[in-house]
C-alpha cells in the first residue's frame, strides 16, 4: 500500500520535474512565437506573414505527397534531401580530411612549422567568396557546393585535431612506448581518444559552417536546393513560402546540432565531469 | 643464474651548459634472471631517471644498458614499466578491464583469452569487481593496483616498478608486497623496483642497491639473505631483517655528509628522514657504514 503511494509520488515528482524542465527549455521560445504571431497580425505586413500562416504553408509544401512517398511531397525529394546530402557529404569529407591531416601534422614535430602560415592564409579567406572560383572549376551543381563546404568546414576540425593530438600527456606517451604499442593502436587507442574532446568542439563548429555554406552556395549558384528555392520564392514575392525555407533551415540546424551533441555525449561519456556540465 | 640486466657506466645529464643537471652518475650493476632487486635512494636523487634509461625511454648521456645480453636502444621487448605517476599512466577513456587488456591487444590472443588474462591480473591485485568502471572512479591506491595489474598481464621478463606502493594503505601494501614476491617466483619474472621505504626494500628484495643523493651513484649493493618465504610479521621481527634495515638506513644517512648535496632537497628527503629515525633507535655510534653487521644484535 505504502509502496504504491510512494511510487505514485515518485512518478508525480518525476513528471513535475520533467514538465518544469520542458517549460524552462521552451517557455521563452513559445512566448517569442506568440509575440511574433500577435505582432505580425497587428502589422499586417506582406513581408512578415504570421507564424501560423508559415506553418500551414510549410505543411502544404512538404507533406502533400502520396502515401507511397510517406506523404512527403516532391519538394522534399527535389530540394531538401539533395541540400542535406550535399551539406552532410561536404561535412563528412571535411571531417575525414581534417582529422587525418590534423593527426599527421600534429604528431610530426615540424609539420605545422611548414604549413602553419599557409593554413592561416587560407583560413582567413571567407569561404563564400570562393563560390565564384569553384563555380568556374566545377560548374553549377553539387561539385561546386561540396567543394565550398569542404573548404569552409575543414579548418576548425583540422586545427582542433592538431591541438588535441599534440596535447597527449607525457606519462601516457611513455606508457604506450613502454608497451611497444604498434602505430595503429597508438593512434587509435591513445592519440585520438585523448584528442576527442577538442575534435568534437571542432566538429560542432564545422557542422554549423557546413549548413551556412550549403545555403550560401545555393543562393548564389544552384539549380535546386533549399537556398535556390528560398531565393526563387523571394523573387516571386511569395513571402510565406520564403519564410518556410528560413524556418526549415532553423529546424535543420537545431536538429543536426542535437544529433551531434547526443553522439558526443555517448562517445565522451568516459570524461569525469560529463554529467554535471549540462 | 644468467644475467638479465647489465648496466655499465651509466650517466644521465638533463640539459647542457650552465643549466645542466647530472641526475645519474657513473652507475654500474647487473641483475640476474629471476632476481628481485630493490633500489633505495633519497627523493629526487635520480631513481626515475635511472629507470627511464634502463627501460629505453630516454637514451643515457653515456654508458650502456643491455637486456638478455642485447644492447638496449629504444624500448626492448619483454619489459613492462609501472610508472610512479599512476593516475596519468592509466588511460581515462578505457575501462579498468580494457586498460589491463591494453598491452595484450596486438598479441595473438583470442578475445576470450585476453579478457581472462586481464581478469586474472585484476584478481591477483584484489580488484575483481571493478573491471567495468573507469579509472577515475577508483581511489588512488586502487588505480595504482590497476597499473600493476596491467604490467603483470603482459607477463614481462623484466618488470620495472617506480615506487609502486607509495600511495596505498599499510594493509594493502603488505598484501601487494607478498603478491609481488609470489608472482615473481611463479612467473620467474625479474623485477627492478625503486622505493624510498627502507623496510620495503629489505622485505621485498633479494638484494638492495643503495643510491646516494643527487646525482645518483651506487653506495652499496647488499645481498638480502633472508629466507625466500617471507612473512610480514615474523620476517620483520627477525634479527637479520633488523640488522639489514639498520645497515641500509646508516648508508643512506651517511651519504649526505660525504657529498655536497643541494640544500633545497633536504626537507623533502623522505629516505634520509627515515634513516635518521632508524639509526636513532640503535645505539651503535660507529661512523663507518660497512660495520653495520657487527654492531647490531
Ligand atoms: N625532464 C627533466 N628535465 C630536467 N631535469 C629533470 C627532468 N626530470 C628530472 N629532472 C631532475 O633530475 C633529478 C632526478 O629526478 P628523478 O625524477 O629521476 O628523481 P627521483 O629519484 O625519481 O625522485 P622521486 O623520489 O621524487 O621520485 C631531479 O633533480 C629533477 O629535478
Ligand atoms: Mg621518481
Amino acid at each position: 500500500m505504502t509502496q504504491v503511494t510512494e511510487r505514485a509520488t515518485r512518478l508525480r515528482s518525476q513528471a513535475v520535474a520533467g514538465l518544469s524542465g520542458f517549460a524552462r527549455t521552451w517557455l521563452v521560445f513559445i512566448g517569442a512565437v506568440v509575440v511574433w504571431e500577435v505582432a505580425t497580425r497587428l502589422a499586417e505586413s506582406v513581408f512578415f506573414p504570421p507564424p501560423t500562416e508559415i506553418v500551414s504553408t510549410a505543411l502544404q509544401l512538404w507533406f502533400s505527397g502520396p502515401a507511397s512517398q510517406l506523404f512527403l511531397s516532391d519538394v522534399v525529394f527535389d530540394h531538401i534531401l539533395p541540400s542535406l546530402g550535399r551539406c552532410l557529404a561536404g561535412w563528412a569529407i571535411a571531417v575525414i580530411l581534417g582529422v587525418g591531416l590534423g593527426t599527421a601534422l600534429g604528431r610530426s614535430r615540424t609539420g605545422m612549422d611548414y604549413v602553419g602560415p599557409l593554413f592561416a592564409f587560407f583560413r582567413a579567406i571567407p569561404p563564400p567568396t570562393l563560390v565564384p572560383v569553384f563555380m568556374v572549376l566545377f560548374g553549377l551543381g553539387p561539385g561546386m557546393q561540396v567543394a565550398t563546404i569542404i573548404f569552409g568546414a575543414i579548418w576548425p576540425v583540422l586545427l582542433n585535431t592538431v591541438d588535441g593530438v599534440r596535447a597527449v600527456d607525457s606519462v601516457k606517451v611513455d606508457t604506450a612506448r613502454s608497451f611497444r604499442t604498434p602505430t595503429p593502436y597508438w593512434i587509435g587507442m591513445v592519440v585520438l581518444p585523448a584528442a576527442l574532446p577538442k575534435i568534437f568542439a571542432g566538429l560542432r563548429l564545422s557542422l554549423s559552417i557546413s549548413l551556412i555554406l550549403m545555403v550560401v552556395s545555393e543562393l548564389i549558384g544552384s539549380l535546386n536546393g533549399i537556398g535556390h528555392e528560398l531565393i526563387s520564392a523571394q523573387r516571386a514575392f511569395e513571402f510565406p513560402l520564403m519564410w518556410t525555407w528560413i524556418v526549415l533551415l532553423g529546424i535543420l540546424g537545431f536538429g543536426l546540432n542535437s544529433l551531434l551533441l547526443a553522439a558526443e555525449r555517448r562517445v565522451l561519456r568516459w570524461q569525469p565531469n560529463r554529467n554535471n556540465d549540462g | 643464474m644468467p644475467t638479465m640486466l647489465e648496466v655499465t657506466g651509466l650517466n644521465h645529464r638533463y640539459g647542457s651548459g650552465d643549466g645542466a643537471h647530472v641526475a645519474v652518475k657513473d652507475l654500474s650493476f647487473s641483475v640476474d634472471a629471476g632476481q628481485l632487486a630493490c633500489i633505495v635512494g633519497p627523493s629526487g636523487c635520480g631513481k626515475s631517471t635511472l629507470l627511464r634509461c634502463i627501460a629505453g625511454l630516454i637514451p643515457p648521456t653515456d654508458g650502456s644498458v643491455s637486456l638478455h645480453g642485447d644492447a638496449v636502444n629504444g624500448v626492448p621487448d619483454d619489459l613492462a614499466v609501472v610508472f610512479q605517476d599512476y593516475s596519468r599512466s592509466l588511460f581515462p577513456w578505457l575501462t579498468v578491464a580494457r586498460n589491463v587488456e591494453f598491452p595484450l591487444r596486438w598479441r595473438k590472443l583470442g578475445k576470450q583469452e585476453r579478457a581472462e588474462r586481464a581478469q586474472e591480473a585484476l584478481d591477483a591485485v584484489g580488484l575483481s569487481g571493478v573491471g567495468r568502471k573507469f579509472p577515475w572512479q577508483l581511489s588512488g591506491g586502487m588505480q595504482q593496483r590497476v597499473s600493476i595489474a596491467r604490467a603483470l598481464a603482459s607477463k614481462p621478463a623484466l618488470l620495472i616498478m617506480d615506487e609502486p606502493f607509495a600511495s596505498v594503505d599499510a594493509q594493502t601494501r603488505f598484501e601487494l608486497e607478498d603478491l609481488l614476491r609470489r608472482v615473481q617466483r611463479e612467473q620467474r619474472t625479474t623485477i627492478l623496483l625503486v622505493t624510498h621505504d627502507i623496510d620495503e626494500s629489505v622485505y621485498l628484495g633479494d638484494r638492495v642497491l643503495v643510491l646516494s643523493k643527487s646525482p645518483a651513484t651506487i653506495v652499496a649493493d647488499l645481498p638480502v639473505d633472508l629466507p625466500a618465504d617471507r612473512d610480514q610479521i615474523a620476517t620483520r621481527e627477525s634479527a637479520k631483517f633488523v640488522a639489514l634495515r639498520g645497515e641500509v638506513a646508516r648508508l643512506l644517512q651517511t651519504v649526505p655528509a660525504k657529498q655536497a648535496a643541494p640544500e633545497q632537497q633536504a626537507d623533502e628527503d623522505v629516505a634520509t628522514a627515515d634513516a635518521a629515525e632508524w639509526t636513532a633507535t640503535e645505539e651503535a655510534a660507529t661512523e663507518n657504514a660497512g660495520s653495520a653487521k657487527e654492531t647490531s644484535h
